[in-house]
């Protein structure tokens, strides 16, 4: 019985640990750049589009998890990603109310959270297969690995764009902000040096 | 004449500069999925383009002539990946009934222009944009799909040329397209504020 129970203790805790390094949805699986790319020009934007990805993510995955059973294979993918639209519509309602400048910085990304492949790809990889609880636990590593990528990607652009990171400055005043940092430049030659970075430790792991 | 001049401006303004791929970061996993080769890149570029114009139109109608002024508005989301997810569905059967070996050699990534982020994208920043006019919302719809293939098609080009590159071992594959996609998109902000 011990044996069993550290036996599943265990599978959670891989399962936690394999979103957040091993299966990497950005640096690792490639998913969800779209808004990996648009929203880290700034941490605090980062941070919430990584939050509802969380809730989404956690949500979709226990509905998926609990009908998993009364799906047909050929209407999965819409009955996925109908799930994934109503929980969204429910996170861009909540911003709009809660925090309206949020939600207009991020525009149609909050929506486009519909079509990120990370959510889909947890649905038809873990949480179509799985029980309840390793689909939450699966969910929440993913998410945690997501939100984590973001804010590293957001923590190097925003300090070298304008120099500050949530309003307080902290590269010394006579830094010239790179403004290119901000644009989609930026995004995507930081991201691609990161990629490679973390190519380069990995490689050096094994 | 007036019409016309609109109509050109906002074709030219969603194919180069305010193109969705370089720009605004939609459509970037095809992007940097199928974009190994100039035939095949092409190949998605109409499929997308072809749903995109569909699907861009189709919304519009239903969010002007159903959604709008109701209670039914929180619906809009579902409504779009709804009519995204049947458009998809028509081009996949009308390829594989019609061009099997181009079928073949799209495998996966032809369903999966239903998560293609261009498309929903596309239809959400014409409402955004509130486009009130049936045929400017047309013209959007088609010069986007135009955008993605020609920003796809450029970037097969690069890497066809790319595999001949002494490129750093740990830089191959994904991050040393993100970096030339960095690169292209410089060169496209050139085009910036020359509308709108």
């Amino acid at each position: 019985m011990v044996n069993e129970s550290q036996a599943s203790g265990n599978i959670y805790k891989q399962t936690l640990l394999a979103g957040l390094w091993r299966e990497n949805p950005v640096f690792r699986l490639l998913l969800g750049m779209c808004p990996t790319l648009a929203v880290t020009a700034a941490v605090k934007p980062a941070l919430t589009m990584g939050l509802c990805v969380i809730f989404v993510l956690l949500c979709s995955n226990i509905v998926v998890s609990l009908m998993r059973n009364l799906l047909k294979p050929h209407l999965r993918i819409l009955m996925f990603t109908l799930t994934i639209a109503t929980f969204v519509t429910i996170a861009d309602l909540f911003l709009k109310a809660f925090v309206p400048e949020m939600s207009e910085t991020l525009g149609p990304y909050v929506p486009l959270i519909i079509v990120n492949c990370i959510i889909i790809c947890r649905a038809e990889a873990c949480a179509s297969k799985n029980g309840l609880a390793v689909s939450i636990i699966d969910a929440l590593g993913m998410g945690a690995g997501f939100t984590l990528t973001l804010c590293v990607l957001a923590s190097i652009r925003e300090p070298l764009s304008t120099g500050q990171i949530f309003e307080v400055q902290v590269l010394p005043d006579g830094f010239v902000p790179w403004a290119a940092m901000s644009m989609p430049v930026g995004a995507f030659i930081t991201l691609g040096l990161l990629l490679g970075l973390v190519n380069a430790v990995s490689k050096r792991k094994a | 004449m007036d019409t016309f001049n609109i109509l050109l401006m906002g074709f030219i303004s969603i194919v180069i500069v305010n193109n969705l791929v370089l720009t605004k970061f939609l459509g970037i996993c095809p992007y940097l999925g199928v974009s190994g080769r100039i035939d095949m890149a092409f190949g998605m570029g109409m499929a997308v383009t072809f749903v995109v114009t569909l699907s861009g139109t189709l919304t519009w109608l239903i969010d002007h002539l159903i959604l709008m002024g109701t209670p039914l508005e929180v619906t809009r989301y579902v409504c779009f990946i709804l009519v995204i997810a049947g458009a998809v569905q028509l081009v996949e059967m009308y390829v594989r009934k019609f061009f099997p070996a181009l079928y073949e050699s799209f495998g996966i990534f032809l369903p999966l222009i239903t998560t293609n982020c261009a498309i929903l994208g596309l239809c959400l920043f014409i409402n955004l944009w509130e486009i009130d006019n049936l045929l400017e919302a047309v013209v959007l719809s088609f010069g986007a799909g135009i955008g993605f293939t020609m920003a796809i098609c450029i970037m097969a080009g690069i890497r066809e040329n790319l595999n001949l590159a002494d490129v750093p071992q740990c830089l191959k594959g994904a991050p040393i397209t993100l970096i030339t996609a960095g690169i292209l998109t410089l060169a496209f902000m050139g085009f910036t504020g020359m509308i709108r």
